[in-house]
């Protein structure tokens, strides 16, 4: 857990002096990713740096898993923290395995153990142990080296993570990857993380909560999709940017959405009883038909049911897409925009079909929250509580 | 670099030089002449790079040391005008260096020592600073951000990166420190300048050269072991001839 209590920098700068940070306080729970956001000098990296004293608090305490921060040697203090940031920082005088475990010898470990614990981290981030702990950083990518930077963060086991734009510097496709693996490891490590980033699709993608900067003081505080349905005022919603009702596709899932009641059809029936079907289910366009395992094998439109004779599996159509129950909802709308649909049959991990999900569910689903929010604004104390 | 296109156009010109002193030679018969003062190099050589190796190695002992504190952030307001001081040091022509420290500690290998030392001082201590100050900040700031302690910064992170950068201090700072010990003869410390200027009063071409040839090759010789000696020390990830 790191609790930050008013934490306040002020520089001295020849032109007077500038609130970097002011009176920041907030908590992040134990194994949750909290990302600080904001615009450029908004005081989020400074917030930050705040926390391992890089940058010198001017007032204010840091607490880590409940214990002051304020007494202990700086040295002892960084080494229990993680630390990554967006120029890595790999010493290119290291060797791979050196830069790794330049964190444990520190600590003095011995060295069959730091020497495993560095084809451990290597395992863990997805890099050839014997193919890269004797190379030097200048021969590995930047995908790779920023790799190595999280595994030399994570090397001595430290509770806390700090990042500072860690992915910042990466391309676009190897950012995706990467950030995809960390969440990965996330799941195993319950580490609590602090970290800044600028990128708003970042900060929903990561974070278990999200603080919002601004000329240095913490704006709002709170989950990605509370954030997203319920911006505290302008400057965080233009940050949020118009389109945040659909980057809050990203945080649903199928699974929340989906309506297991779905009419279908068997290969055996003949097209009346796929008619009467329809119309029975108020269908538009269609009606799926499912093999014996209930995997999904094509549709039935109405106009071939009302128009033909015989049985479905003479007159069926190919099934556009099916979604999974754990894919999110911007997979959703991109598949139904790609196909001009207004509904997909959901399949679990067998293949089976499971229920359907139609544009008007996920819209209503949306809207329900902004709703709610409308209301809430209505009542001042719904509002306060907020 | 123009120190090293001036060392390349140094060393054709020398073999030039040996071309044309072989033919010379093979028709005068000078190669016994040359013979003549053979022991008389060879004693002078020895005091020649002794010379080189006690102002030399004072030079690396202070000048590193020095480039070191001047870099430390705590010296930030002092250093550049240190370093600017330093700067006009060099600029001071050796010989006014040695007529300078004759004029206090008198004759002998201890003045001349001590102007050798200033001369070669000034160029190490130079780079090691400006190595030190050309580490990546972002290096200094991880290594901070991990824990380690100012002085293992410095150790395992500011010197390794720095290293290459400072050895080719020491390497253009001692190789003109071998070409310049000849001076030293004029305060009465010996060395191949011996020959060369005693050589040059004489009129004796054989004798001088018996003088200039031998400090060729001394300056030859020293710049490739220290060259040698900084591609062995240099980290293999910073070293630009080992990558």
């Amino acid at each position: 857990m790191i609790q930050l209590d008013n934490l306040t920098k002020v520089f001295d700068t020849p032109k007077g002096a500038v609130v970097a940070a002011d009176h920041i306080s907030m908590e992040v729970p134990a194994g949750e990713i909290c990302i600080l956001l904001g615009p450029s000098g908004c005081g989020k990296t400074t917030t930050l740096k705040m926390i391992n004293r890089i940058v010198k608090p001017t007032s204010g305490k840091v607490f880590i898993d409940g214990e002051d921060t304020t007494g202990m040697d700086t040295q002892q203090l960084r080494r229990n923290l993680g630390y990554v940031i967006q120029q890595i920082g790999l010493f290119p005088n290291m060797t791979i395995e050196e830069n790794i475990t330049v964190v444990p010898k520190l600590l003095g470990w011995d060295k069959a153990r730091y020497r495993e614990r560095a084809r451990e981290m290597m395992a863990m981030i997805a890099m050839e142990p014997d193919a890269f702990l004797k190379r030097y950083p200048s021969e590995l990518s930047g995908g790779q080296q920023q790799r190595i930077g999280v595994a030399r963060a994570l090397a001595a086991d430290p509770p806390v993570m700090l990042m500072d734009e860690p992915f910042g510097a990466i391309d676009p496709i190897n950012r995706t990857v990467i950030q995809d693996e960390f969440l990965k490891m996330q799941q195993e490590l319950n580490k609590t993380i602090m970290f800044v980033s600028h990128d708003i699709d970042e900060a929903i993608k990561m974070g278990d909560r999200i603080a919002v900067f601004r000329e240095g003081k913490l704006v709002q505080y709170s989950t990605p999709d509370d954030l997203l349905a319920a911006p505290k005022n302008a400057f965080v919603e233009s940050f949020l940017g118009e389109d945040r009702a659909l980057k809050r596709l990203n945080l649903v899932k199928v699974r929340e959405v989906v309506s297991d009641e779905i009419g279908t059809v068997v290969p055996g029936d003949t097209l009346e009883t796929a008619l009467a079907k329809i119309d029975d289910f108020g269908y538009q366009n269609s009606i799926l038909m499912v093999n014996d395992q209930r995997q999904p094998v094509g549709l039935i439109t109405r106009a071939v049911a009302r128009t033909t004779r015989g049985y479905c599996r003479d007159h069926f159509q190919n099934v556009p897409a099916t979604v999974n129950l754990d894919d999110d909802l911007r997979k959703v709308a991109s598949l139904m925009f790609a196909q001009d649909t207004t509904w997909l049959p959901c399949v679990d991990d067998d293949g089976r079909v499971c229920g359907q999900i139609t544009q008007r569910a996920m819209t209503h689903h949306l809207g329900a929250r902004f709703r709610a929010q409308e209301t809430n604004d209505l009542t001042p104390d719904a509002a306060t509580k907020e | 670099m123009p120190i090293q296109s001036l060392k390349g156009a140094l060393r054709a010109l020398l073999l030039v030089a040996i071309f044309f002193a072989g033919v010379w030679s093979q028709s005068s018969g000078v190669i016994d002449d040359f013979l003549w003062y053979l022991p008389d190099v060879q004693f002078l050589a020895v005091q020649h790079l002794w010379l080189t190796a006690i102002s030399g190695g004072l030079a690396i002992a202070v000048a590193i040391p020095l480039g070191i504190l001047l870099s430390r952030p705590s010296m930030a307001r002092w250093a550049e005008s240190l370093m600017q001081i330093l700067n006009v040091g060099t600029t001071i022509p050796t010989l006014a260096v040695l007529a300078l420290s004759m004029s206090f500690l008198g004759i002998g290998t201890v003045p001349a020592v001590f102007g050798l030392f200033v001369a070669t001082l000034l160029p190490i201590t130079r780079n090691t600073y400006a190595g030190l100050k050309g580490v990546n900040l972002a290096l200094m700031e991880a290594a901070a951000g991990i824990g380690m302690s100012p002085l293992q910064q410095l150790l395992r992170v500011e010197l390794p990166n720095a290293l290459y950068v400072i050895f080719a201090g020491i390497r253009t700072a001692l190789t003109i420190n071998v070409g310049t010990v000849p001076l030293a003869f004029l305060i009465g410390a010996g060395g191949l300048g011996e020959l060369i200027f005693t050589g040059i009063d004489l009129y004796d071409p054989v004798m001088m050269l018996s003088g200039a040839i031998p400090t060729a090759l001394l300056a030859i010789v020293v710049d490739a072991l220290i060259a040698t000696v900084a591609f062995l020390m240099v980290p293999r990830g910073v070293n630009p001839n080992r990558a």
